[in-house]
């Protein structure tokens, strides 16, 4: 198994077998973090670009210190602070960096398709960081890892999704990469959180936590974004943990191994009770941890991408 | 149809073993501070062969790790196919320690200097030796083997194959010549 792919977009577009070379190759990497010297040479002279534009600390600090440990030098554009402010395309900005021999650019933007247009438009590699409601591969990708790490394999386990599937990207890519890799996903919210049509993925829904628990190997808490809804805020945050929140009591009935993950930030007492965040059931802070050794793979199969392609256009013979 | 010449069998190839492992404990007097460090893939194999073979001389064990040197090749983009990384296990402090890197085949000596500075990134060891099953020749960097299995003279479109019990189901070293018209 080659990878042959210059971006990493999604996880829609992928093969199983991509998907799991991607996790064999994390694997090997995340050692390189229990050393003393946390940093090996691969992208040694490669220069990583991470361009966000929507706010974010945990993935641009997780890709950062992914490619600083692969010794590639990282350079952090925010929107609020760039030429985006001043009416620059996308395009332009993507070609500026280009053109500067930047060698990766990290994106995270909030409109859909967007690091696939910027992809479309550039020879240097795109890795998407979260685009709109479309998908965020890395933090699937990291998700996949840790449940693998923890239970040997992917297909054959139940996984449940719990939260606002409609608005998240998270969710999507988890779809797509647990699916391909054999495991039955159940997604569980309020219907209006429901996007239409999704059961068109291969999933089952419910709006039953309880029954979302019952045979799960591992439940994946989405966060609930109630922060936009100012005032009304509170009580429907209390009427949601009510619901659908994952407490020790409902964990009682699940099974007594079953896996808890949330991609954070982490809302206490909203999607996730204190207790169960912080008790023998959590991997959230394993899942951070996995991030680095994921984003190092990624980031590490697309610059060999990007150099074998370089070489074959040095070794043909230039027309004459 | 290409020519193939054996050049060590099941038993050369367990000679050559016992012979490094004579010579190892030979040059560090005792099993003390001696680690041996496989380069995967079949270094890894030969470094536990040898391990084995010192416990049976000397009754001591000695440490063995497992060393990937993917992420420190200096020829990436050139080699065809992907090499998939692997893991890197050295679950000990390797400073203060004489350590024996373990290979396959020496050859360009690329692969050595990458795995000196992967192993330099795990600490400072007092002394670093090379152990080879086989030594082909053709070097491109000022390294040579403290402790060789066979010196093979051969020409740069030979290719040198080592399989063993783990990874081929055979214990052999053959030449691969070139094309027979």
């Amino acid at each position: 198994m080659t990878w042959t792919r210059k971006d990493l977009l999604g996880l829609e577009e992928l093969s199983r077998e991509e998907l799991e070379l991607i996790l064999a190759t994390a694997e090997s990497f995340k050692e390189v973090s229990s050393r003393e010297i946390k940093k090996v040479p691969a992208l040694r002279g490669k220069t990583v670009v991470n361009l966000f534009y929507e706010p974010s600390t945990r993935t641009r600090v997780s890709f950062e210190v992914a490619a600083k440990r692969l010794s590639a030098d990282v350079i952090n554009i925010a929107s609020e602070v760039s030429s985006v402010k001043k009416g620059e395309t996308l395009i332009d900005t993507g070609k500026n960096i280009e053109a500067l021999k930047a060698d990766i650019i990290v994106m995270r933007h909030n409109a859909s398709g967007a690091a696939a247009m910027l992809a479309r438009n550039l020879n240097i590699s795109v890795v998407n960081a979260g685009d709109g409601w479309h998908e965020h591969p890395t933090q699937a990708l990291l998700d996949i890892f840790t449940l693998k790490e923890k239970l040997g394999q992917i297909a054959g386990l139940n996984v449940s999704i719990v939260g606002d599937i409609a608005h998240s990207r998270v969710a999507r890519s988890n779809i797509w990469g647990l699916t391909k890799l054999g495991a039955k996903v159940t997604l569980c919210a309020p219907k209006m959180l429901i996007p239409a049509a999704i059961e068109k993925m291969g999933v089952v829904i419910t709006n039953d936590i309880d029954e979302a628990l019952a045979q799960a190997d591992a439940v994946n808490v989405l966060r609930m974004q109630f922060e936009r809804d100012g005032e009304t805020a509170f009580p429907k945050q209390l009427e949601y943990f009510k619901h659908f929140g994952i407490t020790r009591e409902r964990l009682k009935k699940a099974k007594k191994n079953i896996i808890v993950m949330h991609p954070g930030p982490i809302n206490r007492g909203i999607e996730i009770s204190s207790e169960v965040a912080d008790g023998v059931n959590s991997v959230i802070l394993e899942q951070v941890t996995n991030g680095i050794a994921v984003r190092m793979a990624v980031l590490f199969l697309v610059a060999q991408t990007q150099d074998r392609l370089a070489n074959i256009t040095q070794d043909e013979p230039s027309p004459s | 149809m290409k020519e193939k010449v054996k050049i060590l069998d099941k038993e050369g190839v367990a000679r050559a073993i016992t012979r490094i492992a004579h010579e190892i404990l030979e040059r560090n007097k005792s099993t003390k501070l001696l680690c041996l460090i496989g380069i995967r893939n079949r270094g890894v194999y030969l470094a536990q062969r040898l391990a084995e073979r010192i416990k049976n001389i000397e009754g001591s064990g000695v440490l063995t790790g497992a060393l990937d040197i993917t992420l420190y090749r200096d020829d990436l983009a050139l080699v065809s196919g992907q090499p998939l990384v692997r893991k890197t296990e050295i679950d000990f402090d390797i400073n203060g320690k004489n350590l024996v890197l373990v290979d396959d085949v020496l050859y360009t000596g690329r692969t050595i200097r990458a795995a000196l500075d992967a192993l330099i990134d795990f600490g400072r060891p007092k002394s670093i030796q090379l152990a080879v099953l086989v030594d082909r020749g053709h070097r491109e960097l000022p390294i040579r083997a403290d402790y060789a299995g066979k010196n093979i003279p051969t020409s740069k479109d030979e290719a040198v194959e080592v399989r063993l019990e783990e990874t081929e189901g055979i214990d052999e070293v053959v030449i691969i010549g070139k094309e027979l018209k």
